[in-house]
C-alpha cells in the first residue's frame, strides 16, 4: 500500500499583481522609464514588468530621504518612531497570506516556508525594533547615539521581504531614513511593502524604494547623499562596495556568502541530525548564504549517515511552491540554475559521487533535484565555493582536530553546525569555529533578537539584536 | 679617561626574539639639534611576512589563554616598563625635543594604559556579549572574539604606539605593529619589557620603518585580518581601505586614544543557538 499526497494548493486569489509597477518615492508611487519582466520561476509565467531604476530615480530617491530624515524623521521622538514600526508590524500580520502567496509566486520557495518563516519572521524584526526606538540609550551606544542619516540598502532574492525587514527595521527604529532597492528577481514583495507604509501613514520619504538590478544597486553605493550602506549578496559584490567607499566616509554592514560546515560527531542523534542536515541545505532550494553546504562526518558514522540520509531525500516533495505539501521549490532564476548546473558538473569532473532521488521535475520553470556529493575533498570547487542551490559536499574526518581544521579551511566564515550528544564537545567545537553563527543540534534558525552575520570574507558587522541595531548609530558622547 | 658606553644595536622584534632585517636596511634617527641616536631598521616586505607566520602562529594560543590570564600578562607588562620608565623617557625626551617632564608623563600614561587594558580582558563578554530571548525552545548566546591577526600603524609616537597594540591584544588578537620614525627608539625598549613580560612570543611584533612602505603591503597581506590605521595621514587611507577590500579587512582609525572601541572595533561576534529540552 503507498500514500500519495493530494494536491493542496494554496489559493492566489488573495494576491492582485499590476501589470507594471514604478519607484515607491517620497511616499508615492511614481512611473519608470524602462521595465524588466518578473516571472514565476516555477512556471515562467510573466507575473508583472518591473522598473529599471537608473541614476537619476535613484538621486531622487535619495533627495526625499534627505529630505524625510531633517525634517521629519530626525525630529520625530523615539517613541513616536516606535509606534509606527509598531503599525507595520501589525499591518504585516494581518496581511500575512496575502505577502506569503506573493512571495512565494515570486521567488519560487514553498508556501510552507513563506508562510510559516519569512512573513513570521518580517513581523518579529518590526516589532523587536520598534521597542528599540525609545531605548536607544540602552543600546550600548553611550548617551543620546545619533543615527546617520540616510541609509542605502541593497538586498537578496533568496529572502526577499525578510532582508528587507532586517534592514528596514532597524534603520528606522533608529532615527535613519531609507532608500532601498529589491533584487532584480523578487520586487513584488518590497513594492507590497510601500502599501503597508502608507497604510501605516508613514511619513513621505522614510522609506523609498527604487527597483533595478546591479547598476541600480552601484547608483545608491556611489550617491553622495547616501551616508550608510547596508548590503546582502555576494562575497564579490561585497568586495566592489567595500573598494568603492573605501575614499568615503560612508559605513557599511556586509552580509555575504558562506560555504557553512555541519560537522557530525559520532555521538550525534542520528535521526535529528539526518533532519537537520536537511534543514541545512535543502531549506530555500539552498538558497541561504549560511547554508549547511559542507557535511563534515565523523568515519564511524558516514555511511549510516549517508544512507539515513539518502532514505529521507526520496521523501522530500520537489514541485510547485503553492502547495503546501511541496518541501523544495523552484530555484529562483534561469541564471542562479545555470551556476547550480555548472558547479555540480565541476563535482562529478573532479571525481566526487553524486546522488538524487528520482523527482519528476516539470519541464517548465526552473528545478534542480536534491543533491549529494560523496567523496568530497577539500580541493574540490564544490567544498569551496558556494553553491546556493540544493547541492550538498559530503567529507569525514577522523579526529575532532581534523574535523575543525576541516570547517575552518575556508575563506568565509558565516555559519557552522555542530552535532553531538555530549555538551562539552560541542562547546569545545563551537570556541574553535570561525564563524559568526553557529546552530549546535539545530540548523538555520533565525530571530530578531540574536546577532547574525559573518566572519573572514562573509562580511562586516551583525544583524539583528543589539549589535545589529548598532550598526545604524554613531556613538553618542 | 672616561669610559666609552656599549651601545645598542636596532633590531625588529618577531616571535620574541631580535633579528635583523633580512634586507640589511637601517635608517638614521637623530635628536632634535641633528645629533646621531640610533639606526632602527627599515623594515622590509619580507620581514613583514615573517612577522604574520608568528602572529598567525601565535594567535590561537593567545586567545584560548583565560580573560584573567591575559589580564594578568598585560598587568605585568606595565609592571615591567615601571622599570625601564627612566630609560625610555629619556629616549622619548631625546628623540623628540620633548622635554623630560613632558617625556615622563607620557611613560607614566603609557603604563596606566596597559593597567587599563589589563582590566578590560575579562570584561568584554559582559560589556559586548549577550544572551538572547529568541522566541523559541533554544538557548542562544553572542560572545566577542578575537579578530585573528592585526596589524597597526601608529602615528610616530611612543603613547599612540601603545595605544594602538594594548587594546588589540587585550581580546586576544596578535598584532604587527608598523612603528614609523623616531618612535623606533623607545619602542624597541619596549620590545625588551616584552621580551621578559611573559607575553606569549609571537602576540606582539614590532617592525620599525617607513609607513609608505609597510602600510601597503599590510593592506594587501591576506593572512591579516584587520588593520589600524590611525598614524596613517587621511588622503593616504583610501588605497589602504581598496587594498585591504581583497580578504574584506576590518581597517579603522580611532579619534580616542583610550576607548573600549579600539578593542571592540577588532573583535567579532559569535552567536550560538542550541535546543532546551529533556
Amino acid at each position: 500500500m503507498t500514500f500519495e499526497y493530494a494536491p493542496a494548493p494554496e489559493s492566489r486569489a488573495i494576491v492582485s499583481i499590476k501589470p507594471k509597477y514604478g519607484h515607491f518615492i517620497d511616499g508615492k508611487f511614481v512611473n519608470g522609464r524602462n521595465h524588466f519582466a518578473t516571472i514565476n520561476p516555477a512556471t515562467e509565467e510573466v507575473l508583472s514588468q518591473i522598473a529599471l531604476g537608473n541614476a537619476s530615480d535613484v538621486d531622487k530617491a535619495v533627495i526625499a530621504a534627505q529630505k524625510a530624515y531633517t525634517k521629519v524623521w530626525s525630529k520625530l521622538s523615539g517613541k513616536e518612531r516606535g509606534k509606527y514600526l509598531y503599525r507595520i508590524a501589525r499591518i504585516l500580520q494581518e496581511r500575512a497570506r496575502e505577502f506569503a502567496v506573493l512571495e512565494t509566486l515570486d521567488n519560487g520557495k514553498p508556501i510552507r516556508e513563506t508562510r510559516d518563516i519569512d512573513i513570521p519572521l518580517v513581523a518579529a524584526h518590526f516589532f523587536y525594533h520598534a521597542g528599540w526606538a525609545d531605548k536607544l540609550d540602552y543600546a550600548g551606544m553611550g548617551k543620546s547615539p545619533k543615527p546617520h542619516g540616510v541609509a542605502g540598502q541593497i538586498i537578496p532574492w533568496n529572502f526577499p521581504l525578510l532582508m528587507l525587514a532586517w534592514k528596514v527595521a532597524p534603520a528606522l527604529a533608529t532615527g535613519n531614513t531609507v532608500v532601498l532597492k529589491p533584487a532584480e528577481t523578487t520586487s513584488l514583495t518590497a513594492l507590497l511593502f510601500a502599501e503597508v507604509c502608507q497604510q501605516a501613514e508613514l511619513p513621505d520619504g522614510v522609506v523609498n524604494i527604487v527597483t533595478g538590478d546591479g547598476s541600480t544597486g552601484s547608483a545608491i553605493v556611489n550617491h553622495a547623499g547616501i551616508h550608510k550602506i547596508a548590503f546582502t549578496g555576494s562575497t564579490e559584490v561585497g568586495k566592489k562596495i567595500a573598494r568603492a567607499i573605501a575614499g568615503t566616509n560612508k559605513k557599511a554592514t556586509l552580509e555575504l556568502g558562506g560555504k557553512g560546515a555541519n560537522i557530525v560527531f559520532d555521538d550525534a542523534p542520528i535521526d535529528e541530525t539526518v533532519e537537520g542536515i536537511v534543514n541545512g541545505i535543502f531549506f530555500n532550494q539552498g538558497h541561504v548564504c549560511c547554508a549547511g553546504s559542507r557535511l563534515i562526518l565523523q568515519e564511524g558514522v558516514a555511511d549510516e549517515i549517508t544512507e539515513k540520509l539518502k532514505a529521507r531525500m526520496s521523501k522530500i516533495r520537489v514541485g510547485d511552491p503553492l502547495d503546501k505539501n511541496t518541501d523544495l521549490g523552484a530555484i529562483n532564476s534561469r541564471e542562479q540554475l545555470a551556476k547550480i548546473h555548472e558547479l555540480s558538473a565541476a563535482g562529478d569532473a573532479e571525481g566526487a559521487d553524486r546522488w538524487s532521488p528520482s523527482c519528476n521535475l516539470s519541464d517548465k520553470g526552473y528545478w534542480f533535484a536534491p543533491t549529494i556529493f560523496t567523496g568530497v575533498t577539500q580541493a574540490h570547487r564544490i567544498a569551496r565555493e558556494e553553491i546556493f542551490g540544493p547541492v550538498l559536499s559530503i567529507l569525514t574526518f577522523r579526529t575532532p582536530q581534523e574535523a575543525i581544521e576541516k570547517a575552518n579551511n575556508t575563506p568565509f566564515g558565516l555559519s557552522a553546525g555542530v552535532w553531538s550528544e555530549k555538551g562539552s564537545r560541542i562547546l569545545w567545537a563551537t570556541q574553535q569555529l570561525r564563524a559568526g553563527v553557529i546552530w549546535a543540534n539545530t540548523f538555520n534558525k533565525f530571530d530578531p533578537t540574536s546577532p547574525f552575520g559573518g566572519y573572514k570574507e562573509s562580511g562586516w558587522g551583525r544583524e539583528g539584536g543589539r549589535h545589529g541595531l548598532a550598526s545604524y548609530l554613531k556613538e553618542g558622547k | 679617561m672616561s669610559r666609552l658606553e656599549v651601545k645598542k644595536t636596532y633590531k625588529l622584534y618577531i616571535n620574541g626574539t631580535f633579528p635583523r632585517s633580512e634586507s640589511g636596511r637601517i635608517y638614521e634617527v637623530t635628536d632634535a639639534k641633528g645629533n646621531f641616536v640610533a639606526n632602527p631598521v627599515l623594515a622590509s616586505r619580507k620581514d613583514l611576512r615573517d612577522a604574520v607566520v608568528a602572529a598567525r602562529a601565535a594567535q590561537p594560543g593567545w586567545a584560548k589563554a583565560t580573560a584573567y590570564n591575559r589580564g594578568q600578562i598585560l598587568y605585568r607588562i606595565a609592571e615591567m616598563l615601571e622599570g625601564r620608565a627612566d630609560q625610555i623617557a629619556a629616549e622619548i625626551s631625546v628623540t623628540t625635543g620633548a622635554t623630560q617632564k613632558k617625556a615622563h608623563e607620557q611613560l607614566m600614561a603609557a603604563i596606566d594604559r596597559w593597567v587599563w587594558y589589563a582590566g578590560w580582558s575579562d570584561k568584554l563578554a559582559a560589556a559586548f556579549g549577550s544572551t538572547n530571548p529568541v522566541a523559541g525552545p533554544y538557548y542562544n548566546f553572542t560572545i566577542p572574539e578575537p579578530q585573528g591577526v592585526i596589524a597597526v600603524a601608529p602615528k610616530d609616537e611612543f603613547l599612540a604606539f601603545i595605544d594602538s597594540i594594548a587594546p588589540v591584544i587585550t581580546s586576544g588578537n596578535s598584532v604587527i605593529a608598523l612603528v614609523p620614525g623616531a618612535s623606533a627608539v623607545p619602542a624597541m625598549t619596549f620590545a625588551e619589557v616584552l621580551a621578559t613580560s611573559d607575553l606569549p612570543h609571537g602576540v606582539i611584533n614590532i617592525l620599525t620603518g617607513s609607513h609608505d612602505e609597510l602600510a601597503p603591503w599590510a593592506a594587501s597581506h591576506m593572512d591579516i585580518d584587520g588593520m589600524d590605521i590611525s598614524g596613517i595621514d587621511k588622503k593616504k587611507r583610501t588605497a589602504l581601505k581598496e587594498a585591504g577590500a581583497e580578504n574584506l579587512k576590518r581597517i579603522h582609525h580611532f579619534d580616542d586614544a583610550q576607548t573600549p572601541t579600539r578593542i571592540y572595533a577588532f573583535m567579532e561576534a559569535k552567536t550560538v543557538w542550541h535546543p532546551i529540552g529533556v
